[in-house]
């Protein structure tokens, strides 16, 4: 298979004016990936599925990561030496593995990112070119709540219809319902605390 | 012909049933609990807390309550404190042992990792499964009494393992002896190191396995 | 969803069954099947809309079985979260925690000794024959033959599960694949008895598709039941022997070519009309491909270390940086996606569900097929719901 270069050099010619920039991956494993911006990214998927050379037709595996806002300490442009504190704004990550059953090559990994984490959450949905997106879209919906415009069923699939949060975010908490365990840890530990303020265990342990 | 492929199925069931008679292969239920199959010597179920002593179970637990097993358990159902006083452990070192130590065995879901990430050989996955009980946190949750079992309880069980683990142990023991001797001589005796006797059998080197409880 | 506009049929009281007046179809009976209908695999929901007989609506639901897997792991240590790889597909522990321990492996650069790399080829292609056996006894229940065909694959499964226990020390949640490597080492006396059930095995197949395959009343309820066209399955991401079933030459084993199995000759099945039928067929032509590679494992297996003493379990720290890693399950591929940030738990740790992904033609499969049929097209997908809900 071409690079990601190539294959950004090649969506570029086919569509002049989208966004698609490259995202490198530090790890070991160094699959590279391509950023494609919303306006363009369902004619850009339509070109990867379609291209003679490309032929991903097989789109295996659709997920979301959840990048919350973070401070990054950077060095200062204007003072040498100096540090920075830059705030990065959070945004939602949705990662699609393409993969060629007719060629036999992969993976290519293609993202889309939010604008932000609260109301501007909407991206394509890429159901319409890889049907194998339609429940996995719905999950990215129900646990990150990306909302996918053009999707053909958007509703919740693991959690039940009337769950109001989204379990994968980051900054998601637990309801508070407590059940007493004898060997609780952490937050479990001060849910306890919280709920039996008395012993947080009792006793068991006899006189030895 | 419609139907041979219908008769040659029934042939074959024909084949187990009368089968099932008189061939060990055919007829493979065991009547539990008035027959029981053996069980394989890597089978785990819970863990237990390996002691020296059948008699004083307390007192000779390998454990020292560095709480990894405590950290590293994926579902989190160990509970340790430490103590706040020391005991003399197997190689009569001072060492921290665990005032409480509970294991809630409804939440164990038998993984081994306990058993892998402990240092000191002292959490070993028992193979006891008989464990019902009518209440969640009576016979469910084993404290640390429930939990210390014998060294010779664990060679019966695991053979292969506890030999390795014995073995280990008494290697590191020896090694240790020796690291005192040859320190205790260097302060006894400051003239040059003169070449040792042979390391005789002492008192308290290997002891043997104590008897099941 | 509802071609009448009442409120979805959760949200009423009362009856779960209940006639829907439509003026192009007459009278449709909107039908929920499950979650505790026995023939779902599990709790898991169909929700039928019928004309007669005839299925002109499904819509799966899901979730019963949800627990946040991901979630758990993303606060667990990469260590930790392997015993709860056991739980996903439950009867195909080995080839999930296989799955897992690749990701970690290329994610952290860790090598895999040889002798290890036999040792996981030979559990999966058991795990495959296991999983297989399951699916032909359970497809044969869904159809209705019930007990028979599935006490006889359950007989052969036991054997496999005894080598399982003998060596990891459970049944199903082994949890023994290790990063680099493998928990405990094979010994020679498991190996002999791999072996024996190995040389067994050829003879129960044999015995099995003596009793099913040329079976009329099998025949008449799959052949041209469920079709499944190669565009659609490609398409709609469905993998394993379905996707092979409906025609389409894919496996990752030959794709990827990844642990050892470019060392071994094997064939792919494929089907040929992509019917429940070729369903059933791929998978026992994949059991005796299965053998093959097993013979050749335990003939090739090299002595040697299992396990690398130094390779890091506890406490792993992968570099920062993001990995995608499948392998060919049995049901088909399952896929890690772990996103390091360099702490000691994964940032993102996703789970490709082969059985979720299986059923998105559910519906297209059941459209127009009568709702006994729905039934054993469902079977013959192969679903867990332990993985479908995760």
């Amino acid at each position: 298979m071409e690079t990601t270069e190539q294959i950004r050099e090649r969506i570029l010619a086919s569509l002049p004016g989208a966004q698609v920039s490259l995202v490198t991956n530090p790890g070991l494993a160094a699959q590279h990936s391509l950023l494609l911006g919303a306006a363009h990214a369902l004619q850009a998927a339509l070109l990867l599925r379609d291209d003679a050379a490309l032929r991903l037709d097989f789109c295996s595996n659709v997920t979301g990561v959840d990048w919350p806002e973070r401070e990054v300490s950077e060095a200062d442009p204007t003072a040498p030496g100096g540090k920075v504190k830059r705030v990065v704004p959070g945004f939602l990550e949705v990662v699609y593995h393409l993969y060629s059953v007719a060629l036999g090559h992969g993976p290519l990994v293609v993202r889309m990112r939010t604008a932000n984490r609260s109301d501007q959450v909407t991206l394509p949905s890429l159901t319409p070119v890889w049907r194998s997106c339609e429940f996995q879209e719905r999950e990215v919906f129900d646990l990150f709540g990306v909302v996918f415009a053009g999707h053909p069923d958007l509703r919740r699939i693991l959690m039940w219809d009337e769950f109001k949060d989204h379990p994968m975010r980051k900054d998601y908490v637990e309801p508070d319902d407590f059940e007493w365990e004898p060997t609780p840890h952490g937050d479990v530990l001060e849910r306890a605390r919280r709920h039996y303020p008395a012993p947080a265990r009792p006793a068991k342990e006899p006189a030895p | 012909m419609l139907g041979t492929g219908l008769l040659q199925g029934l042939a074959v069931t024909a084949r187990n049933f009368l089968g099932s008679f008189y061939d060990r292969r055919r007829f493979v239920t065991t009547q539990y609990p008035e027959q029981r199959t053996a069980l394989p010597e890597a089978y785990r179920n819970f863990p237990f807390l390996v002691c020296e002593s059948a008699d004083d179970p307390m007192g000779t637990l390998r454990c020292v309550a560095c709480q990894i097993c405590e950290k590293e358990c994926p579902p989190q159902c160990i509970y340790i404190e430490k103590s706040k006083d020391k005991k003399p452990d197997a190689n009569g070192k001072p060492q921290i042992y665990p005032a409480v130590f509970d294991i809630d065995t409804a939440v164990c879901m038998s993984c081994q990792i306990c058993v892998e990430v402990c240092p000191f050989d002292a959490i070993k996955m028992d193979q006891v499964f008989e464990l019902a009980a009518t209440d969640r946190f009576g016979a469910l949750l084993m404290d640390r009494h429930a939990l210390a079992k014998p060294n010779s309880y664990f060679q019966s069980i695991h053979p292969t393992e506890a030999g390795e683990v014995d073995s280990r142990l008494l290697a590191a023991r020896l090694a240790a002896e020796e690291k005192a001797r040859t320190a205790a001589a260097a302060k006894a005796a400051p003239k040059p190191a003169a070449p040792k006797p042979p390391a005789a059998p002492s008192a308290e080197a290997p002891k043997p396995s104590p008897p099941l409880a | 969803m509802n071609p009448s506009g009442l409120p979805p049929l959760a949200s009423l009281p009362g009856p779960q069954i209940r006639a829907v007046h439509d003026e192009l179809h007459g009278d449709l009976l909107e039908l929920s099947m499950g979650p505790h209908h026995p023939s779902t695999h599990g709790v898991f929901r169909m929700v039928v809309t019928l004309d007669g007989e005839t299925v002109v609506k499904l819509k799966p639901v899901f979730g019963y079985l949800h627990r946040n897997h991901e979630k758990i792991a993303e606060g667990a240590s990469y260590l930790g979260s392997m015993p709860y790889t056991d739980r996903l597909d439950y009867l195909c522990s080995m080839t999930n925690n296989w799955s897992y321990a690749l990701a970690v492996e290329r994610l952290a650069g860790q090598a895999v000794s040889e002798r290890a790399e036999y040792v996981r080829v030979i559990l999966a292609e058991l795990t495959r024959l296991l999983n297989h056996t399951c699916l032909a006894g359970f497809l044969l229940q869904d159809g209705g033959a019930s007990g028979t065909p599935l006490m006889y694959a359950f007989r052969e499964r036991e054997k496999i599960l005894d080598l399982f226990e003998s060596l990891s020390g459970s049944r199903m949640m082994c949890n023994y694949q290790r990063f680099g490597g493998c928990r405990a080492d094979p010994s020679p006396a498991w190996l002999d008895s791999a072996r024996a059930l190995v040389d067994g095995y050829g003879r129960f197949l044999d015995e099995y598709e003596a009793l099913l395959t040329g079976n009329e009343i099998l025949m008449a309820r799959t052949q041209g039941i469920g079709r499944l066209s190669p565009q659609l399955a490609v398409s709609a991401g469905v993998t394993g022997p379905m996707l092979r079933a409906a025609g389409v030459g894919y496996d990752i084993r030959k794709v990827d070519g990844y642990g050892f199995y470019p060392r071994f000759t094997f064939r792919v099945p494929i089907g040929a009309d992509g019917d429940t039928y070729d369903r059933y067929m791929v998978r026992i032509l994949e059991m005796r491909e299965s053998i093959g590679i097993l013979r050749q494992a335990l003939r090739d297996i090299p002595a040697g270390p299992i396990l690398d003493p130094k390779a890091k379990q506890r406490g792993l720290r992968p570099k920062a940086g993001e990995v995608y890693s499948r392998i060919e399950g049995p049901k088909g591929e399952i896929g890690f996606f772990l996103i390091s940030d360099g702490g000691p738990n994964p940032y993102r740790y996703r789970v490709r569900p082969p059985s979720l992904i299986n059923l998105t033609i559910l519906e297209d499969m059941c459209l127009g097929q009568s709702i006994a049929d729905s039934v054993v097209i469902l079977g013959s997908v192969d679903i867990v719901l332990g993985e479908v809900d995760r």
